[in-house]
């Protein structure tokens, strides 16, 4: 049996630095030129539903974090043992499993969060994002990329949940993290003066219309046309 | 590449098997760390109905702990008003939500005395808990009563999956304020509860057993109402033997 092995050259392949270009890519990418958001317009359900303030909405990223990047990094170990008739099944299982993961975390150690948030957090299961990459790239690539990529998808949808979330929770509520900004702003200026916050923002309407700038000044940048 | 149907059955049940282990033995080494998360959320809730939540929010765990041992006296009554003392039963080991399927006579009722710091005679309201149905799952949530056990000091409501922005806004400041100074009874002792009405905006303030309704949630505030009218039932042995042994005492 030694022999065998003994036998075969080691061909000594230099091996892809830890984040080399293209890995660099693969997270880079979905932040602005391929946003799972704005380009690919996915996971639009959770962006208008959890945006009304910034905490929750840090607490679901962090989660869609978490639970996109382990996904992808766990269906990409199994994909050449998965029976492609149900593949996405398999996918479903390992998904909902850790959403499930991220649920008992949240009750156990910030059950305020939970009960906020549960519902969502249950959601992530149908978030298209995750599906999404699980079928596009996961299935077909290494581990370690497939995680990458999926930090990367991640990473495009937070930050844009997170900005509407600044500006709903700013001119809806009046605050930033719960921190009342109009409060201190107007009494600068001295007691009668008040700065009014909108109602509109409050509601899914306001996650709209800021969900809609964000996308026009994304593509009056990256000049990206939809085909 | 074709699987045979005896691999795909085998690794779904591998599957299966692998990632059930997983979430049963997170869900183990969890428990504890939840159930002091639910018993510390039960412990705002009961404290909710006399103290305001921006209070409660800003208190550390241990602050509402310490709050809730230093001003708040559990006992349990039975349908009949009498306290139940034996068997070792206690507020803390009432579940309402278990015991709402069992027919009145045979809960138990926890009643929550909120007394001033460390004197557990000088008593300022009764909180009382009670449990129902909403629209689409339980609602839940605990009134307190001011010392004359008829007008209300205030009032927590919770749900489990009433829709947001509509039946689930019964857990907001706003709508709960609503209840504060209505009455549970009218002048001459009948239960009338107070009932959330139809529609939204009028201004019931003449009227001590009505409060404002929730637009496009009316299914929601019927399910209030009527937690709110049954447990008052229930409670009302209990009530009227105070209201009783106090007039008593005036004599």
């Amino acid at each position: 049996m030694s022999a065998e092995i003994a036998e075969k050259p080691l061909v000594a392949k230099p091996a892809e630095p830890l984040l080399s270009k293209r890995r660099k890519k693969l997270v880079t990418d979905p932040l602005i030129d391929d946003n799972p958001v704005t380009v690919q317009v996915l996971g639009i359900c959770s962006a208008l539903a959890v945006t009304t303030q910034m905490k929750p909405t840090l607490v679901m990223a962090i989660s869609v974090i978490f639970v996109v990047a382990l996904s992808n990094f766990a269906i990409s170990l199994m994909r050449n043992t998965i029976p492609s008739r149900i593949r996405i099944i398999v996918q479903l299982a390992v998904v909902a499993t850790l959403v499930t993961l991220v649920s008992e975390f949240l009750k156990a150690f910030s059950y305020d969060m939970y009960k906020e948030l549960s519902v969502f957090i249950g959601l992530i299961i149908t978030n298209c994002i995750v599906m999404g990459r699980l079928e596009a790239f996961a299935m077909g690539n290494k581990p370690y990329d497939s995680m990458l990529d999926g930090l990367g998808s991640a990473l495009g949808y937070s930050w844009i949940i997170l900005t509407v979330a600044f500006f709903r929770e700013l001119w809806g509520s009046g605050s930033v993290f719960g921190v009342p900004v109009f409060e201190y702003v107007s009494s600068l200026f001295g007691p009668d003066f008040k700065l009014a916050t909108n109602g509109l923002m409050v509601t899914p309407v306001g996650a709209f219309i800021i969900l809609g700038l964000i996308v026009w000044v994304q593509r009056t940048k990256t000049g990206y046309v939809e085909h | 590449m074709q699987q045979s149907n005896t691999y795909i059955i085998v690794y779904s049940a591998v599957l299966t098997i692998i990632l059930g282990l997983l979430l049963s033995g997170s869900a183990q080494v969890l428990g504890p760390w939840q159930r002091d998360a639910i018993a510390l959320d039960k412990k705002k809730q009961i404290l909710g109905a006399v103290i305001s939540a921006e209070k409660i929010a800003g208190m550390t765990p241990e602050d509402v702990k310490a709050f809730y041992a230093s001003r708040i006296s559990p006992i349990v009554v039975d349908i009949s008003g009498k306290e139940i003392t034996e068997g070792g039963i206690t507020a803390e080991k009432v579940e309402i939500a278990k015991d709402y399927k069992k027919p009145a006579e045979e809960r138990a009722y926890p009643v929550y005395i909120f007394h001033a710091e460390g004197k557990p005679d000088q008593i300022e309201s009764y909180i009382f808990p009670m449990y129902g149905a909403g629209l689409w799952d339980a609602i839940w949530g605990y009134v307190a009563l001011k010392t004359d056990l008829n007008t209300i000091a205030g009032i927590t409501l919770a749900h489990a999956s009433e829709t947001p922005g509509l039946g689930a806004r019964i857990t907001e400041g706003k709508v709960q304020e609503r209840y504060i100074d209505k009455k549970i009874f009218d002048e001459s002792g009948a239960l009338i509860a107070v009932m959330m009405q139809k529609g939204e905006g009028k201004n019931y303030d003449s009227d001590a057993h009505k409060v404002d309704g929730m637009s496009g949630a009316t299914i929601t505030g019927n399910g209030v109402n009527t937690m709110l009218k049954s447990y008052m039932g229930c409670y009302e042995a209990y009530i009227k033997s105070k209201t009783a042994s106090k007039a008593v005492a005036i004599l």
